[in-house]
């Protein structure tokens, strides 16, 4: 049994052994149990893919004369000013004025949200037009003007639902294309999209939240940062297989960093045609080897990891809760799935090449001493499920 | 000069040029090229692009080649009109189950990374819809 404390000593004197969560797997079958949770301190996990329910506050500063804004935008992409007078919130999935959306069916969706924070990440100058009604000490009614990450004082992102713990697999029945957040789905289930990091996924590796909680520290597009909450929509109380690893959605962390820490590559604007914005963002999270147990929850592999597949032409959207089957991520990464013997071809929207860069670049820091473990402050329910909109008629 | 048929990628860029010569007709029928054309946009008094392969001998489709530009049209052998940005890429994959040929492939199922082939790429542009990353684009 080693404490998170005893962890750090050793990663501080730069003699903690961190392996990936994929490198593990085999350590493990080669050491055995017991002998390699006495050797390995850290498991490093990443995953990459579109987290929608992301966004950022910034902070603008004032200008001169001052003004409290009401309405502001970003590349023309609104952003919300109802925090305070030069405080906004930019939602990942927000549209620039005047896109077609699905007017034109299907959309193409090319900026918005996102791609404002991409372009932040990446130091490239952004246009503010900002405008308000005018107050006493804050006289200015309209404000254009270009600006720079390093031109606010703050640009903090905020992910309200990240590293969903498991995700769908979306497959199309009906005899039409149809345009999902899973990618183009072909008719009569041609193609299936997934996403999710598989083996390497943080919440897949400690399934029961034992290691992370409110206040763990995470690698976030590679600033620090650290889960703020249990995530929107976090829902543990589900079908759970080996080693109690979710087939289903369940549990997401709320996750925030300093944007101006992060690195380009990994804050990426993504155009879903047919359905709209999104952000992908690389996250790497640290499991520490507490014991044996915590060991052989990050022991799990791609073949054990099952998902959920569901037809998004009508079951999703009309909400009928039917499951067509389940396929794992062994097969999934193969290419494609069979289901009911027919064989569908399968693409990820989740980039498991860079989860597999991240998990590296976090297991590098982990080694030089530069990344400390943290113990969490609360831990994240674990008995939760979600519920459905109440409609009510007037 | 080798006898061997041979099949040869081209993309030829018309810039406002004579661009109504029937170039195909003349090609198979002076050259004896076998022509397979994957992309055009070629209109009268403006600039215009033409994908083709092109399978004949080496010696035909040198005096093909030079017909071609004999015209003021210029030969492009290496460039295609589908561009793939691997540094835009993300790796995702979401193009992979779009792509008929394969040119757009993930060979190492292990890392997940993926491959552009140009060669196998007949400029579909199923890629292009699906990429939410913009990774790949037309010149077209």
């Amino acid at each position: 049994m080693k404490s998170i404390e005893q962890i750090n000593e050793k990663i501080s004197s730069g003699k903690a052994v961190v392996l990936t969560a994929e490198e593990i797997i085999d350590y493990v079958d080669e050491k055995g149990l017991e002998q390699a949770a006495k050797e390995v301190d850290v498991v490093t996990t990443a995953t990459f893919g579109p987290m929608c329910s992301s966004g950022c506050f910034i902070n603008l500063g004032h200008s001169k004369p001052k003004m409290r804004i009401t309405e502001a935008w970003l590349d023309d992409v609104s952003a919300y000013a109802g925090v305070a007078a030069v405080d906004l919130f930019l939602g990942a999935t927000q549209l620039q004025a005047n896109d077609p959306a699905n007017r034109d069916y299907p959309g193409d969706f090319r900026f918005g949200g996102g791609h404002v924070m991409e372009k932040l990440v990446a130091g490239e100058e952004v246009q503010l037009f900002a405008l308000s009604y005018g107050t006493d000490e804050y006289p200015l009614k309209e404000l254009r003007t270009t600006l720079t990450i390093n031109d606010l004082n703050q640009c903090i992102m905020v992910n309200p639902r990240n590293c969903y713990q498991n995700y769908n697999v979306a497959v199309n029945t009906s005899d039409k294309p149809i345009h999902t957040y899973l990618g183009y789905l072909k008719p009569h289930m041609k193609n299936c999209g997934y996403s999710s990091a598989g083996q390497l996924s943080p919440l897949l590796n400690d399934p029961f939240y034992r290691t992370i909680g409110v206040g763990t520290r995470v690698w976030l597009a590679g600033a620090q940062g650290h889960v703020y909450s249990e995530g929107t929509q976090h829902s543990p109380t589900c079908e759970r297989g080996l080693l109690g690893v979710p087939s289903e959605g369940a549990g997401t962390l709320a996750l925030t960093g300093d944007m101006k820490k992060m690195l380009p590559e990994f804050v990426r604007g993504v155009s879903l045609k047919g359905y709209g914005i999104s952000l992908s963002v690389g996250v790497g999270i640290p499991i520490p080897i507490l014991d044996e147990q915590m060991l052989l929850q990050t022991t799990i592999r791609d073949r054990d990891i099952m998902a959920q597949v569901i037809d998004y032409a009508s079951d999703y959207p009309q909400r009928n809760g039917r499951v067509l089957g389940s396929v794992s991520y062994e097969e999934l990464k193969s290419g494609s799935i069979s289901l009911d013997g027919q064989k569908i071809e399968a693409g990820g929207l989740s980039s498991y090449s860079k989860a597999r860069k991240i998990a590296a670049l976090l297991q590098d820091e982990i080694k030089t001493g530069r990344f400390l473990l943290t113990q969490p402050i609360a831990p994240l329910p674990v008995e939760q499920s979600m519920k459905p909109l109440k409609e009510s008629s007037l | 000069m080798s006898d061997e048929i041979q099949t040869k990628k081209l993309m030829l860029y018309f810039p406002e040029c004579e661009t109504e010569k029937p170039i195909v007709y003349h090609l198979v029928k002076d050259y004896d090229l076998i022509i397979n054309i994957f992309r055009a946009r070629v209109t009268p008094e403006d600039e215009g692009y033409l994908v083709l392969d092109v399978t004949g001998t080496e010696e035909h489709i040198l005096q093909g080649s030079e017909y071609i530009r004999s015209l003021g049209i210029r030969i492009d052998g290496v460039n295609k009109g589908l561009i793939w940005d691997k540094d835009k890429c993300a790796q995702c994959g979401c193009c992979v189950p779009h792509c008929p040929t394969n040119a757009l492939s993930i060979p190492d199922r292990r890392t997940m990374e993926i491959v552009f082939n140009t060669e196998e790429c007949i400029e579909c542009l199923s890629c292009i819809k699906v990429c939410p990353f913009g990774a790949v684009s037309s010149l077209f």
